[in-house]
């Protein structure tokens, strides 16, 4: 049985959708029911997805401007279609898995509304989720639930912005850093 | 240093900065404060095969009280900008610092948010390096330049003057 | 004999005290001999005894993955360089096997050999420095000038293949650009022996040297469970005892047709660490001498690229390739959006993963293990932070 049909079968109606691109399989999960996915097809005999490699966070804003650019001048003919539909989720979270025994790999992907962002820890399942899940708060300001030490990881405190985003430009906003000395706080 | 016989054994005359100049341009203790590739480079530099000790730079001084340069090689970070600032603050004079690599000089490849564009603008640069990694040939040229430059400096000078403007 | 009887020679002199709950801050780095320049660590001590470690990453942070996003395909090879800059070409193949596989390319045999050995190659380089480092934080500074003789003959390889020494933009999305240089077989020939004999004399100076066997073993061991969990890969996670390597496991290019043996150790101490490098090392030469042979047989015309467009458009997807880079399992996510430039790179470095899992590790033990640890596990700033 193809990996597809066994997560399908695994997930049940949390696949909202399966992809495939060069031999890599992505399924889409509700961002509510993340961890029980996930647990899910870590504890499947049949998968086995034991081991998490990493944690991606994606930023969709450039593909939704390409996308209205594009849109707009079909909107214009037909202005009494306009159905006010609700923007995409800007934001995808992708999860690395690896099964150790078959060496199949996975990714599951859940999307986050700019207007909701926060997400339920995967730290309780695979401690390794740590560290990447601190990156994505650093760089693209989602929150996550229930994680032990939610800080800044690769910028230093203190600093405005998250720079991953696809509306931070690339040479930054002339942020820097006090030069004097200061007494650091020690935790 | 310009050495005049003066009769007998163990005798000669200079000037006291020629001698003061001597003795530091042959030892340039260098604090290594390798951030990246470079400091891969700067080690190979130490080791076997290219020897800097060489140039009386073999003794490495990890703290800041001790060294006469501070070897700067790879990027410094906006994150990293203070920690640079305060070593340089606690090395002793007389002190210079080498800017080694692309990334110490200007930035480099670079040109992000998170990345400092060239040390000179916390700490005066001395001798800058270029290369993305500079060979350790590059470095060794650099540290010769650095020393001609110690030798041509006026210390008793300076301190003159200082007393001058005191009094 | 235990690990435990061979290292604790006087035990008495090592009781620790009761608690005292008098806690102390110590913060080590980031400019800290033994912190490679980057690593900062804010330990919290009861006497002598890291109560926690807390370590603060970021002062590396160069912003690598935002500037591939402003790059082109092609453009974004230099740059992996400087990631793991002990071992460039793992990165260079690695990035370019991963939009090769977004592109559907086949890559051609013979630059597959060529990767192959320049990889190996890398992965020696990358061993010798992690060795030798880790001798210079314990106190015996001999074995880093013998390994160092042989790393510049290895620099000399890349230098007349790439043209340069360290940062070497090596291969091309599609294949590799340059051959390897004529004389590498009578070149290889003695750098085998010479790496054999370096090798060798770090095994004299190191492995039964009484005072590394204390500062080693037994130190920061840590269990399979726990190292999975985390997310360890590479020599780390093998010296816990889990026998897992990306070239047999999920194996790419002829890696399947080579006869090598995966060390693996058992306590994942700093020594079993040490001793998977070790054997790695000389694994890879074993790699190389096949890989070698069969370049050989290969006709001198045979193709080095494979049929690329000129301005390299992947289709629009996602995809993540990993290989078994000296570190670990070192992968690259891209999505594209079928234009120039990458929507989205991420790295998986495999040190960032390791180095998450450091309060762990080292709880409960002493400072100067801390230090010994820190240059076992072979954190690389540039690919931590990227």
């Amino acid at each position: 049985m193809n990996l597809e049909r066994r997560v399908r079968i695994c997930l049940e109606s949390n696949a909202l959708s399966v992809e495939e691109t060069a031999g890599d399989i992505t399924v889409t999960v509700p961002a509510g029911r993340l961890v029980d996915s996930l647990m899910a097809l870590k504890e499947h005999p049949d998968l086995k997805f034991d081991f998490l490699s990493d944690v991606i966070g994606i930023d969709n804003l450039d593909l939704f401007r390409k996308k209205k650019g594009k849109g707009k001048a079909a909107e214009e003919e037909p202005p009494e279609k306009k159905v006010k539909a609700p923007p995409p989720p800007r934001f995808e979270i992708v999860y690395l898995l690896l099964s150790l025994e078959s060496s199949e790999r996975l990714r599951v992907k859940i999307q986050v509304p700019e207007n909701d962002m926060t997400v339920d820890s995967v730290t309780s399942i695979w401690r390794a989720a740590s560290w990447p899940e601190r990156e994505i708060y650093d760089l693209f300001g989602i929150n996550f639930l229930g994680h032990p030490d939610l800080k800044r990881l690769l910028m230093w405190d203190g600093f405005k912005g998250h720079p991953l985003r696809k509306d931070y430009p690339l040479e930054g906003k002339g942020e820097t850093r006090r030069l004097v000395y200061e007494q650091e706080k020690i935790r | 240093m310009k050495i005049q016989g003066y009769g007998g054994n163990g005798w000669f005359i200079t000037k006291m900065e020629q001698l003061i100049n001597w003795g530091r341009s042959r030892s340039p203790w260098p604090l290594p404060y390798g951030t990246a590739c470079c400091g891969i480079e700067l080690m190979a530099t130490m080791a076997s095969g290219y020897d800097i000790a060489r140039f009386g730079a073999e003794r490495p001084s990890f703290s800041p009280r001790q060294a006469d340069v501070l070897l700067e090689a790879g990027t410094i970070t906006k994150k990293m900008t203070p920690v640079l600032k305060r070593i340089y603050d606690q090395m002793a004079e007389p002190k210079w610092v080498i800017a080694m690599g692309a990334c110490a000089c200007t930035g480099g490849v670079f040109r992000t948010y998170s990345t400092h564009q060239g040390i000179d603008s916390i700490i005066p640069v001395d001798i800058y390096i270029p290369g993305c990694p500079p060979r350790p040939e590059a470095l060794l040229d650099g540290l010769v330049k650095l020393i001609h430059k110690i030798e041509k400096e006026h210390p008793l000078r300076k301190q003159a003057q200082a007393l001058l403007q005191e009094s | 004999m235990t690990a435990e009887s061979q290292c604790r020679i006087y035990p008495e002199a090592i009781n620790e005290p009761e608690p005292s709950g008098d806690y102390v801050h110590i913060n080590i780095g980031p400019s800290h001999p033994a912190m490679h320049g980057t690593l900062r660590i804010i330990t919290t001590t009861d006497g002598e005894s890291v109560i926690n470690a807390e370590p603060e990453i970021g002062y590396l942070h160069r912003g690598v993955e935002k500037l591939g996003e402003n790059l082109n395909y092609t453009q974004f090879i230099p740059l992996t360089d400087r990631l793991n800059y002990c071992s460039a070409a793992a990165n260079n193949v690695a990035y370019e096997m991963t939009v090769e596989k977004l592109m559907g390319l086949e890559v051609p045999e013979k630059a597959q050999l060529i990767r192959i050995i320049l990889m190996e190659l890398a992965r020696i380089a990358d061993h010798q420095v992690c060795v030798g480092i880790l001798g210079v934080d314990l106190g015996a500074f001999t074995p880093f000038l013998y390994l160092f003789i042989q790393r510049e003959e290895i620099y000399e390889i890349f230098e007349k293949t790439n043209g340069t020494r360290l940062t070497n933009t090596f291969g091309r999305i599609g294949g590799v650009d340059t051959d390897l240089p004529e004389d590498f077989g009578p070149m290889w020939n003695k750098l085998r022996d010479g790496i054999r004999k370096a090798n060798d004399e770090t095994d004299r100076l190191l492995t039964h040297n009484r005072i590394f066997m204390d500062r080693a073993i037994g130190v920061t061991p840590f269990s399979a469970e726990d190292a999975l969990n985390w997310g360890f890969t590479g020599p780390c996670l093998r010296a816990c005892g889990v026998k897992r390597d990306l070239r047999r496991d999920e194996p790419y290019y002829m890696y399947d047709s080579f006869q090598f043996k995966i060390p693996t150790g058992e306590n994942g101490d700093v020594f079993d660490r040490y001793m998977v490098r070790m054997i790695e090392m000389e694994e890879s030469v074993k790699i190389i001498d096949q890989a070698y042979e069969m370049y050989r047989q290969m006709p001198e015309d045979a193709p080095l690229m494979a049929r690329v467009p000129k301005i390299i458009k992947p289709p629009a997807g996602e995809v993540y390739h990993a290989i078994e880079s000296p570190n670990g399992e070192l992968g690259f996510f891209i999505k594209s959006d079928g234009t120039s430039n990458p929507y989205r790179i991420k790295i998986r470095p495999p040190c960032y993963m390791i180095y998450q899992a450091f309060p762990e590790l080292v709880q409960g033990e002493m400072i100067a293990d801390l230090i010994a640890c820190l240059s076992s596990l072979n954190i690389i700033a540039g690919e931590l932070d990227r």
